[in-house]
Parts: structure tokens; C-alpha cells; sequence
């Protein structure tokens, strides 16, 4: 993704907030890559990246299917949301970014970097116990 | 370090240095570990040994870099294989044809150069995925929609190259591509259509320019390197429905897909939709025996006890409130010829949608709104799909023809193509169906071998049909290529005429749709 100046940012965010935002935080959640960037103002990397590259299959909402495929694969033993998950590690996350698994492919560097990758896994990471 | 074929290790080693000076060390891969990620996610091939593994990938950020590695591949006559967002899963991801290519990655390419929502058009690099274009038009509030494929996070130019399709009246993605910039083999950055004027004030509003019309030997094709594609954007319209139209005997498709055609030859129905029969899919014990042994008549008596139609279309309209509802109208008048037709209201929306209603609805693909929803098909052992998609008439004979010869040629190798009965039929492209049949990818390689060979006889048996696939995966590009051969493969003459004028190395795409570099060709003709 480009890098854009933090004064665009800032006046993109002051812009935007003058308009109506799309949603309470449960509509928007299901469309969050839509928002991440703008949303993005404050947020840590790892979440923005995890919106933009991520949400897609592992966010909550209806046509989820990494979500679907988790509760199908684990039964409510562990969440199916992965930004739930308080047991990954970076080790698994980047095994599965860079390998693949089941009909999740493989992700390049030129679509997740490593920066990225890292900020992801910190991200998914947060509220392991320690 | 992996060598492309036919390149001594001394002048890789020479070409990989001045990939590194012209782009940056760190946007050339060559390592095991770097190169791996370009693998096909999908491969029918995983395991063994003929799965085309690349020797390295480059991703230059713009025109310039582009020029300056094609040039570097040319005077080594390395074999490069572009993707643009490289998810192309189903027919062969990211990886080349060739293995030992150097995969040219245009990722990195993601800039949306314009967006005008009065001309209703967007000009975009191939690394602009359908969820950044999305996103782009959401954030600068832009009253018009974009057309996703299922997936969402392919390329707008990988995916018209590729002539796929969508759902809404843009859904023929290369019709609506107006204006491209490629870079030929030699380095050299054209302009097509109007773009061929300096100072081009209708690029992307005027298809055609002046003189030869070249667009169309850029797609599916190894002629060039598309490094910006125009794309025209429907405006944002009014409301939607869908009309479903319910029919209970089998011999009543024969009218169904005629009162169909007409109205999409008429462009009242503009959208992508599919006639199907609900009893071809249904699991039911019962319906799964008399698929096997019954006659029509024993389906139409089960369908008529059950209450389901024996076929059934739904017709999605998009545009002002008051024409869909007269354009339904009208759809109900002309298949009314058609005894015992029942029509039922499908959904119906006004836009632009809230953001509780677009929470609500699980594939917003149709209106304009890119998803990963599809993903949810092929259950928990899948590893992939692909995808035999042949392009049949738009007519009923040709459905049931179809359904029953592709059938025959699964009982003919002992196989089942499971609990569905069904090739099912799509109207992605006017006027003609399109079949999209799945088959699923495993890591096992005694399945894929075996799926290998039953997608290789429904191509040859298509082919003797006068039934030709519209795209098909890498594994495949020969044996469909093969199969277009009237008067002694003359296009495919053709088509190495054109390879041999703008690529004489054959340093782009080797391979692709059967068109090799001259070099290969008569290998390959013996292999």
C-alpha cells in the first residue's frame, strides 16, 4: 500500500468527519476494510493491515468464510473470530500467511510485507495472556 | 538458485544484478523461501514434479521499471510471466506456465489514477484489486459502482485480460475496458485506442481510435505487458429486483431459455444469473434415486408433489424503480406463453444501501460490492478448485445436451461428479451460456491425476461438440488450444505469427493458450 503524508491523513480524517460515518460499530464491522483506511487515524498498524488484508474472510458478519470455516473446524472450542483468539502465536499466523491452508492461499510479500506480517501478528497477539 | 530454461547460471546471475539496479535489491526474489509464496495456491499438480515452480519474481513500481526489466529479460531471452494481483486461483494463481520463469509481479502497481463519476469511468494500474477501487469510490462518496468477479481481491486489468465476468449489466469485463497502455517485449510503451494521442482528452470514453483495433490481442495472450487499463463504471442506479420465473415440466425449458435469450438480446435483462433445475441439486435420498433410474415424468411427479418448479430463473434488474417494474412486467408477458408458469418477487432494493442492510446480505457481489463470500463453497478437504467452464448456445436443447453428454463422459471413466446431476449454466457473457463446473483440488496426487483426466476428456468431448471453453487453468492451455482447429489450427497460426513479430525471444508468458515462443514450438508439438 502506498504511504500517504500524515497531513493528508489528518485532513482526510477532518474532512470525513464532517460527513455521517457508514454505521453503529456492528455494521461497520462487516465492511470494516471499507473504513480501515480513513478509520485508520489512530489505530494501531496491525489492525489497520488486519481490516484491509484479513477481514475479508476472518471478520464477523454474514459471507465470512475463514470465520465459517473456523466454526465449522473447531466447534466453539476456541473463537471463530480470530481477532477474538488469545492463543496464537506469530510463528502459526505467519506459517499459515506464507503456506497457506485449505482453501486459504498463499499471500505474497508484495501483498502482505513483512512489516506488515509483524504488525498483523502483534495485533492478533494483544490479549495473550502472558 | 533455480535457472530459467535455456539460460546459462552466469547470465542469471548477470540479469539478477541488473533487476536489483533497476528496481531495488529488495523487490527481487531468488531465494527458496521468497519464491515459493508464488506457487499456484491451487495447483492440480501439488507434489509432483511437473508443478511449474518459478526461478525468481520481480515487482517493479511503475512504467519505467517495467521498460527497464523487460529490456534486461530480452537481451538474456528470460522467460517472465506477469501476474497483477496474481490471484487468479482456478487457473493457475501466480505461478507461470514454464517453470523456471521469473514471475514479473505488478502488485506494487496499485495506483487508481482517475475516477470520473460524470463520464461514469476509472483508469487503474494492473495491482488495483476490486476492493481498492472499492474503496477509493467510497471514500471520495463517487456515485458510481464497479463490477467485482466473486472474488473481490483480483486485479480490474488481470481479470478483464483474462475475459472474466461479474453480475451486474458491466459484467463482460473486457467489453468494458476502454483504452490500455502495454509494454511490448522490446520495451517500447504504446497507447491504445485514443490514448495513441498525445494529449488524449477521450481515452477512456472512445473504445476504438483510429485505424487497427489492437486491444483484443493483449488479452489472453502473451503479446504484452498491460501496465494501465481504462474501465467504464456504471453509474450508481436507482433500485434493483429480481423476477423469478418458475416452469413445472421438463420440456418447458425449450420456451424458458427462448423468452430468456430474447430478453436479454433485448437488453432488458442485462445481469448474470442462472437457469437452473432445483432438482439437480437437491440431496434428497429419494430424488437422488430417480435422478439415477427415473424417467421425467417420475421428476415431474416428485417435483409436482413437493411443490418445486422443474426449472426456474431469476431475471435482476437494475435501474429506475418505475422501468424495472415495467420491464418485469413485461418478462411476465412474454413467459406467459408457457403453461402453468408461476412468477414470484425476489429481493428488491433502492440504493445506496445502508450499512445495516449491506451487514444483511451475505454476497453483495451483485450490487457492486467485492466479498470473499465465495470462498465458502468446497468444504473442509478442499485445498483449491478449477474450473471447466465451456461456452454453450443459449438454448434449451444445448442446456440438456450438456448436461447429459458431460454426464455420459463421467459414467464412461466409472466416475461420479457427485450428489448434484448439474453443469450448471450462467449467462456471464451476452447472449451465449457459459457452463462453470467446479472440481475440486486436493494434496493428493491420485485424485488430482485422476480429476486431470476426466477435465481432459470433457474438453475433447466439448470440442467434438462445437463447444469451446471460454479460459481455462495453465494445465490445460494446450489441450484447449488444440481443440480450436479449423483449417489446420489457422488462428493458432496466426496468433504465432503476431508472437513472433512483437516477442521473437518469446520472453513473455511462454506457453499461454497454447502460443509458444518459436524456439519451443517444435518441442512442444512432439511432447
Amino acid at each position: 500500500m502506498k504511504k500517504t503524508p500524515a497531513l493528508l491523513i489528518l485532513a482526510l480524517a477532518i474532512l470525513l468527519a464532517a460527513k455521517p460515518l457508514p454505521a453503529q460499530d456492528g455494521v461497520s464491522r462487516s465492511h470494516a476494510w471499507t473504513t480501515a483506511t480513513v478509520k485508520g487515524e489512530g489505530q494501531p498498524r496491525g489492525y489497520v493491515q488486519y481490516q484491509n488484508y484479513c477481514s475479508m474472510c476472518h471478520g464477523e458478519g454474514g459471507g465470512k468464510p475463514g470465520t465459517l470455516a473456523l466454526q465449522a473446524k473447531y466447534k466453539g472450542a476456541v473463537p471463530a473470530l480470530l481477532e477474538k483468539r488469545t492463543d496464537l502465536t506469530p510463528q502459526l499466523i505467519k506459517t499459515y500467511v506464507r503456506n497457506g491452508i485449505s482453501v486459504m492461499p498463499i499471500f505474497r510479500k508484495t501483498e502482505i510485507s513483512d512489516a506488515d506480517l509483524d504488525a498483523i501478528c502483534a495485533y492478533l497477539t494483544r490479549n495473550n495472556k502472558q | 538458485m533455480r535457472v530459467p530454461p535455456g539460460v546459462s547460471p552466469g547470465d542469471f546471475a548477470d540479469a539478477v544484478k541488473q533487476f536489483e539496479t533497476a528496481i531495488g535489491t529488495e523487490w527481487v526474489f531468488t531465494s527458496d523461501e521468497d519464491v515459493d509464496l508464488y506457487r499456484d495456491s491451487y495447483s492440480p499438480f501439488w507434489h509432483e514434479s511437473e508443478e511449474p515452480i518459478p526461478s525468481a519474481a520481480i515487482a517493479p513500481d511503475g512504467v519505467e521499471q517495467v521498460q527497464a526489466v523487460v529490456k534486461i529479460a530480452n537481451h538474456f531471452k528470460i522467460a517472465l510471466w506477469t501476474i497483477s494481483t496474481g490471484k487468479n486461483l482456478g487457473y493457475g494463481g501466480s505461478a507461470p506456465l514454464l517453470g523456471g520463469s521469473v514471475v514479473l509481479d505488478l502488485k506494487r502497481m496499485n495506483r487508481v489514477i482517475e475516477v470520473n463519476d460524470k463520464n461514469h469511468y476509472a483508469l487503474v494500474e494492473p495491482g488495483v484489486s476490486y476492493f481498492d477501487l472499492y474503496k477509493y469510490i467510497h471514500e471520495k462518496g463517487l456515485k458510481v459502482w464497479i463490477d467485482p468477479p466473486d472474488p473481490g481481491w483480483g486485479s480490474l486489468v488481470g481479470n478483464a485480460l483474462e475475459r472474466g465476468g461479474g453480475y451486474t449489466p458491466m459484467r463482460d469485463h473486457f467489453d468494458c475496458h476502454c483504452g490500455m497502455e502495454v509494454v511490448l517485449a522490446n520495451g517500447d510503451v504504446v497507447r491504445t485506442g485514443m490514448g495513441a494521442l498525445p494529449n488524449a482528452r477521450t481515452w477512456q470514453q472512445y473504445k476504438y481510435g483510429f485505424g487497427p483495433y489492437v486491444d483484443g490481442i493483449f488479452s489472453q495472450s502473451n503479446f504484452g505487458v498491460v501496465t494501465k487499463m481504462g474501465f467504464w463504471l456504471f453509474p450508481e442506479p436507482e433500485a434493483y429486483l429480481t423476477g423469478i420465473v418458475n416452469v413445472p415440466k421438463h420440456d418447458d425449458l425449450h420456451a424458458l431459455v427462448e423468452v430468456f435469450a430474447n430478453l436479454i438480446d433485448s437488453n432488458i435483462v442485462q445481469a448474470t444469473t442462472t437457469v437452473v433445475s432445483p432438482l439437480a441439486f437437491s440431496r434428497d435420498p429419494e430424488l437422488v434415486a430417480l435422478r439415477v433410474k427415473g424417467s421425467v415424468k417420475d421428476l415431474e411427479d416428485y417435483a409436482g408433489q413437493k411443490n418445486i418448479p422443474y426449472w426456474s430463473v431469476s431475471l435482476p434488474l437494475y435501474g429506475a424503480p418505475k422501468v424495472i417494474a415495467a420491464q418485469w412486467e413485461y418478462a411476465r408477458e412474454k413467459f406467459a406463453v408457457i403453461p402453468n408458469v408461476r412468477f414470484q418477487d425476489g429481493p428488491s432494493y433502492r440504493f445506496p444501501l445502508d450499512g445495516d442492510q449491506l451487514s444483511k446480505i451475505t454476497n453483495p457481489v451483485p450490487f457492486g460490492v467485492p466479498s470473499l463470500q465465495t470462498f465458502s463453497i468446497g468444504g473442509p478437504r478442499s485445498q483449491g478448485h478449477m474450473w471447466f467452464s465451456p461456452i454453450i448456445p443459449m438454448t434449451g436443447d444445448a442446456v440438456l445436451e450438456a448436461q447429459q453428454v458431460f454426464a455420459q463422459v463421467y459414467k464412461d471413466l466409472g466416475e461420479s461428479n457427485g450428489a448434484s446431476a448439474a453443469f450448471p449454466v450462467w449467462s456471464f457473457f451476452a447472449r451465449a451460456f457459459v457452463i462453470i463446473y467446479f472440481f475440486p483440488i486436493e494434496h493428493d496426487v491420485e485424485k488430482n491425476r485422476r480429476n486431470r483426466e476426466i477435465f481432459r476428456r470433457l474438453v475433447k468431448t466439448s470440442a467434438e461438440r462445437g463447444w469451446g471453453e471460454y479460459r481455462t487453468h495453465t494445465a490445460f492451455m494446450g489441450d484447449i488450444s488444440e481443440a480450436y482447429s479449423f483449417n489446420d489450427h489457422a488462428l493458432r497460426r496466426l496468433h504465432e505469427t503476431i508472437k513472433d513479430a512483437l516477442d521473437p525471444h518469446g520472453i513473455l508468458a511462454a506457453g499461454k493458450c497454447g502460443v509458444w515462443p518459436k524456439s519451443m514450438r517444435k518441442a512442444k508439438a512432439n511432447a
